[in-house]
């Protein structure tokens, strides 16, 4: 399904840092820098092709779009009115007067022009700093031409790595539970779809309840609840062949999957008796361990990006509370010990920071605190929210959020949300239907 | 003779308003709760005439109270004459709750109420145990009323 992109540098300048711009992701960017998108350049007769196979009238703006949109979206960036545009694509792609980029108040400039070569999209762009007068990138891409979004995702990879020092975000997809019908009742499926909402595609019918679909990091598989046949399993599921099986053989409820973040375990809780512990399956070998024993409920775990600790909530002191061990079992130690209930924890790819939901005064919030549980900080509040994933870069959370309902029951909704680490962003994610349990993939391509 | 009879209708009658609008009442109304545990028998089905078929926790709670005790002994004496019939116990959370753990505590309640028919002379091999979370609510309010109604075990026959 995922289809490669063949990825040509084909002009590198000397890395020069000094002078030119950079977007200081760290704090809650409140003035995000003004640029400019400017429309990919393409001749007629490459726009009359890519009109016949991909019914796009304009694919080189439609690129740029993409481009500005999750820009924009990432709120690190101002991308200006196009209307504003003084000079054509293809003329600002070969060499942009910068007066005239600097006069509408962008510093950073993109362009780029599309060609139809060979029966495949060709795609080059630049990246210009407008005040100091020169290109700061350049990068080709040959690929199918069904590939035109992820070409715009990766061409936003870039700019935002080039200016901001990280990698991005946005050649990524979410897996989520597609909800639809009354609260009572309600039809779930799992379902994926691009970073931007676009290539939404159902994975199941509806027919059973599934809940909880996770990535794996380094492959195309997704572990979920499933409750087929009323038995609540974990199952993997490969996404580009559509196959399915059970994990593990145990005598009960197994749910709470994860990947470790070598892909070859998966860790779960396996609940019996009343009682809910942590375990882990090779998938090679099926070889399980049992990883927490006590009569308390054990369950969320998440591994650190290393493989070495495992946090999870536990209500052994009473009161469900994060705590991290060795990913052994051994050394567990409580980390939460604020207000409140505290819940899903989710290390950050980064591995400085565990991300929580928080139940406190009948508030739900998302926040992050240290490893060692200091440094909490709380970035959004809310009548029901919870279940953070972490953006490949571990600078954005998506979660879902509830809404109340009104005295007779109704208005029921649940939504996807996405926040900054630094607390700011917060905005919704679009999705055909409602939708909860996110799960934000790793970047397809590198 | 006749005047009294009259009187008795008119009574007969009124004590029927009576009845009716406090069925009412208690139907469109507020329902009871003690400390946080839903006493009231709104959602409340019979597996037969004077069994109820479920029992109901206080917040994040798996500890049965007393009126559960005695729905259980209820549902254990009836399983004990109705030696054919298995069941099982679905367990439920309500919605202020992360979605995992109110899995694991579906499951813990469910269990619960198994431990306790099982004192009470049910088999464990008649009884299995489904935890749907906070996934099947009965109530749809977003109220302490509401979510009292769906923190419950819910005994449901198998065959």
């Amino acid at each position: 399904m995922i289809k490669k992109i063949i990825l040509l540098v084909f002009i590198l300048l000397p890395f020069n840092a000094h002078g030119l711009i950079k977007v200081d992701i760290t704090r809650g960017n409140l003035d995000p820098l003004p640029l400019a998108v400017s429309p990919l350049a393409i001749d007629n007769e490459s726009k009359t092709k890519f009109d016949e196979i991909l019914n796009k009238k304009d694919i080189g703006s439609e690129i740029s779009i993409i481009v500005e949109k999750n820009l924009k979206t990432s709120g690190l960036f101002n991308p200006l009115n196009r209307e504003a545009f003084l000079q054509k694509p293809d003329i600002a792609n070969l060499k942009p007067r910068f007066e005239d980029w600097k006069l509408i108040k962008a510093q950073a400039l993109i362009t780029g022009k599309v060609n139809y070569v060979d029966e495949k999209l060709r795609v080059e762009f630049r990246l210009w700093d407008i005040l100091a007068g020169r290109e700061m990138m350049a990068l080709a891409f040959t690929t199918v031409p069904t590939n035109w979004r992820r070409v715009g995702h990766i061409i936003s990879d870039k700019v935002y790595e080039r200016l901001t020092g990280e990698k991005g975000y946005f050649d990524t997809r979410i897996i989520y539970v597609a909800e639809e019908g009354p609260k009572t009742q309600r039809v779930k499926k799992l379902a994926i779809m691009d970073q931007d909402g676009f290539n939404n595609k159902f994975l199941t019918l509806g027919n059973e309840l599934v809940l909880t679909p996770r990535f794996n990091k380094t492959s195309q598989m997704v572990t979920y609840l499933s409750y087929f046949k009323n038995l609540p399993r974990v199952y993997l599921l490969d996404i580009e062949t559509g196959t399915q099986e059970v994990v593990g053989d145990f005598p009960g409820m197994t749910f709470a999957p994860r990947f470790s973040p070598d892909g070859k375990k998966i860790i779960m809780s396996f609940a019996k008796d009343g009682n809910s512990d942590i375990y882990t399956m090779d998938l090679d070998s099926r070889v399980v361990d049992r990883i927490t024993n006590h009569p308390s409920i054990d369950t969320s775990p998440s591994y650190s990006p290393d493989g070495k600790f495992i946090s999870f909530n536990s209500d052994r002191s009473g009161y469900q509370q994060i705590y991290v061990m060795e990913s052994s079992g051994k050394n567990v130690k409580r980390i939460s010990f604020g207000k409140g209930l505290y819940g899903t924890p989710v290390w950050s790819p980064r591995g400085d920071l565990i991300a929580f939901t928080k139940l406190h005064k009948g508030k739900f919030y998302i926040g992050v605190m240290r490893t060692d549980g200091s440094g909490e900080r709380l970035l959004t509040e809310n009548f029901y929210q919870e279940a953070p994933s972490w953006s490949p870069n571990g600078r954005v959370l998506i979660f879902y959020r509830e809404t109340k309902t009104d005295n007779e029951g109704k208005g029921f909704s649940a939504k996807l949300w996405s926040i900054d680490l630094t607390g700011y962003n917060e905005r919704e994610v679009k999705t055909p239907t409602d939708a909860s349990d996110p799960s934000w993939s790793s970047l397809l391509s590198n | 003779m006749e005047f009294n009879k009259i009187v008795k209708n008119a009574l007969l009658v009124i004590v029927a308003c009576l009845a009716l609008s406090a069925c009412a009442t208690k139907k469109a109304g507020t329902g009871q709760m003690q400390g946080d545990v839903y006493t009231g028998t709104d959602t409340v089905e019979y597996l037969a005439s004077g069994v109820p078929d479920r029992v109901f926790f206080a917040t994040n709670e798996s500890v049965l109270t007393t009126a559960s005790r005695e729905t259980l002994r209820k549902q254990a004496a009836w399983l004990r004459k109705n030696s054919k019939i298995n069941i099982v116990l679905e367990g439920h959370a309500d919605e202020r709750g992360t979605r995992e753990y109110n899995l694991a505590l579906g499951e813990r309640r469910a269990n619960a109420a198994k431990d306790y028919l099982m004192t009470y002379g049910v088999s464990s091999d008649r009884i299995s145990v489904l935890s749907y979370g906070k996934e099947r609510p009965v109530d749809s309010g977003s109220n302490p009323l509401s979510w009292s109604k769906n923190r419950r075990s819910v005994t449901v026959k198998a065959n």
